[in-house]
């Protein structure tokens, strides 16, 4: 069983949902990645998604799209993300950790090696926006044989043929996108929420998590009532982005967020 | 490798796939409006309504056929090839663009959509996109790079007054990349009620192959139209490649007659040497952006680099991936010319030939100038003008040390 699953059936005991935070590597300064990494999971967080600085980050709006901008003005490469993870490994080997990205960096690597050195890094999960299951079946099999599970997104515009099929290759959980948009959208629709998650679930034993638009604990715990994990990144990117003159801020920052999100998700019964 | 068999029809697979490249590398949430579209697609190229409308706008609207014209005087200062221009650069709006969103308005119309998005450039596309939805009375939005507003005002004002709406991107580079990126996410936002005109060969599947289709009609022309005139087919076509739009308009209705030798010419900016270019093929590697597999310019860490041409409609890092099949199949040759060498052939063929070229098309011009002479008199380059000059009024007399 890989940490994603364990880690989630460790939650399901528990009686608790999983909360996901999503940072970009390197932003605002590649130094503090790590430390913020581990100040998210003091402060709560139950995984990690790490973002991959591409340069043009179609999936994403303003506040991720900056994050990844300022990270490339330190030119922070996928070589260097998976540096800031073994880092991270030293001093945590429990929490997953899930790289978030788009496929051309994963590509100019080349398949195989970034799956040894991610495997080798102590990377759970990825997940690549641009990458339908029809398109990946080279990476499937690649990742599969180095024990890394592959995140799939579901949109609102995902037909039951297709839920089907991403529920077919996905590991470790499956992520509905709960907005029609890029990320940072804030108009959650809980109802066709609901009803999206529970074809969903009519389909899989997977886990199912829930991100795009959550922006504080109110949304994180309604959404928690619904998904067995929910995953924050706008909300805290615009935090990093309005202290990115004062990154010694930054961490006790986001360690505010997360650990109001994990009360509010925590009281929902 | 050497092509024995026919290519055209058979590209792309039923998933967009030409060989390696192309394909459709987009987020989920456009997975079924790509799909929708790609039956729409279908759907209506076999709807005689459908076609016999598109072929009416392409005559009465755009003015189509357009003329081929030999170019006899600069032909014969050049002292080779006999040099034939498709004069593209003659449609409504000046340029090619207008023949895709022409059919891709028609299309958005049949599918019920009421809102077109449009990335653009050098504005062409912009201003073809906003020229057929004024005429249909649809919203219509158009993303630029705020790089490539300054450059182009003049564009930007045409837009305007057809009634579009110019949204001003600052992300990125702030050029036609970041504009595409940009209406990417227009589209995933309000892909209810909106269509994405795509002004080139770039993008997921089917965008290559339909807007290749568009296009076609200028291959389609050429081949009746030199029988007509020269009495036969040419030796080689010349086309600039920004995306590719022009170029495999031209190229397309040819793949098959392997005694047309094919040049697309990329933009060499200040030198393919200095870094400072727009020649994916000629200098880039394969990789993934935009939806598609195809050559792109792009640092060791896989960063998209920025680009550099004089002409922003070749300001582009990627290219349709059809091209990137056509290169490495070894069935069309990919060359690059720079800043100044387009430059000297936007002036020469203003001056002996009374046309104001695009300088988007003066680098296919500029190539063929070089190619014509080391071919015979006897021999025919038939060159795609795939635009009128008006737009780089501003950019050429900058140059020159004059403000208009
Ligand atoms: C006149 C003209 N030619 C060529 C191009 C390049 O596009 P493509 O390579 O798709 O033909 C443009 C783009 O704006 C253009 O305006």
């Amino acid at each position: 069983m890989s940490l994603i699953s364990r880690k989630f059936a460790h939650l399901k005991a528990q009686g608790k949902k999983a909360l996901i935070p999503f940072i970009t590597a390197g932003d605002p300064i590649p130094e503090i990645t790590v430390d913020l990494m581990h100040d998210l999971v003091a402060a709560g967080a139950d995984l990690i998604e790490l973002g991959v600085p591409f340069s043009d980050p179609m999936a994403d709006g303003p506040v991720i799209q900056r994050a990844s901008e300022r990270a490339l003005e330190y030119h922070v490469s996928l070589r260097d993300v998976l540096d800031m993870v073994s880092q991270f490994r030293q001093l945590d080997i429990e929490t997953p950790v899930i790289l978030m990205g788009y496929l051309n960096p994963i590509e100019v690597m080349g398949y195989e090696h970034f799956a040894d050195r991610a495997a080798d890094a102590g990377v759970d999960g990825l997940l690549i926006v641009d990458i339908p299951p029809e398109e990946g079946e080279e990476l499937q099999r690649i990742f599969k044989a180095q024990s890394i599970d592959q995140i799939f997104l579901v949109a609102p515009t995902s037909t039951p043929d297709r839920i089907q099929r991403i529920c077919d290759v996905s590991g470790g959980f499956v992520y509905y996108v709960s907005v029609k948009g890029v990320t940072g959208a804030n108009h959650l629709d809980l109802s066709s929420m609901e009803h999206k998650l529970a074809e969903i679930r009519s389909r899989t034993d997977l886990p199912v998590g829930v991100g795009f638009g959550i922006k504080d604990a109110q949304t994180a715990a309604a959404v928690s009532r619904l998904a067995d994990a929910v995953v924050v990144g706008s909300a805290l990117v615009s935090r990093i982005e309005a202290l990115a003159d004062e990154p010694e801020k930054i961490g006790a920052s986001l360690r505010e967020v997360i650990s109001s999100m994990r009360q509010a998700m925590d009281k929902v019964d | 490798m050497a092509i024995t068999e026919n290519i055209i029809g058979t590209l792309p697979d039923e998933r967009g796939h030409f060989g390696p490249y192309g394909g459709l590398f987009v987020s989920e949430t456009l997975m079924e409006p790509l799909e929708e579209l790609r039956a729409a697609y279908n759907h209506y190229m076999a709807d005689e309504n459908f076609l016999k409308e598109l072929d009416e706008d392409l005559a009465n609207y755009v003015g189509r056929p357009s003329p081929i014209y030999h170019a006899r005087r600069w032909s014969e200062q050049l002292g080779g090839a006999q040099i034939y221009l498709k004069r593209e650069d003659l449609n409504h709006t000046g340029a090619h663009k207008v023949n895709n969103t022409v059919g891709q308005a028609l299309l958005a119309r049949h599918m019920g959509k009421r809102r077109i998005i449009a990335e653009t450039g050098a504005g062409q596309h912009g201003v073809a996109s906003a020229t057929v939805a004024a005429r249909l009375g649809l919203e219509c939005v158009v993303y630029m790079g705020a790089v490539d507003i300054i450059r182009q005002e003049a564009n930007v004002y045409r837009m305007r007054l057809l009634g579009a709406e110019v949204r001003a991107v600052e992300s990125g580079s702030k050029t036609l990349k970041d504009a595409l990126n940009e209406a990417m996410r227009d589209w995933v936002t309000n892909v209810d009620n909106t269509f994405y005109i795509i002004g080139t060969v770039a993008g997921p599947h089917p965008y290559p192959a339909m807007v290749r289709d568009f296009q076609s009609i200028i291959g389609r022309e050429a081949r009746t139209q030199m029988l007509h005139q020269a009495g036969r087919q040419p030796d080689a076509l010349v086309a600039c490649v920004g995306g590719g739009s022009n170029a495999i308009g031209l190229f397309y209705p040819y793949l098959d007659d392997q005694a047309v030798a094919i040049y697309g010419v990329e933009a060499a900016g200040n030198g393919l040497e200095t870094g400072q270019h727009a020649a994916p093929l000629c200098a880039g590697k394969p990789g993934v952006l935009h939806g598609n597999r195809t050559y792109l310019m792009e640092d060791a860490d896989g960063q998209i680099i920025e680009t550099h041409s004089i002409s922003a409609g070749l300001d582009y890092p990627g290219v349709g991936p059809e091209h990137a099949w056509l290169k490495d199949s070894g069935r069309a040759n990919y060359v690059a010319v720079t800043d100044d060498q387009a430059l000297a052939a936007f002036h020469d063929l203003t001056r002996i030939e009374g046309i104001i070229p695009a300088l988007e098309s003066s680098h296919a011009l500029a190539y063929a100038s070089q190619l014509a002479t080391t071919m015979r008199p006897d021999q025919i380059i038939l060159v795609n003008l795939s635009g009128r000059g008006d737009k780089d009024m501003h950019t050429v007399a900058a140059r020159e040390g004059i403000h208009l």
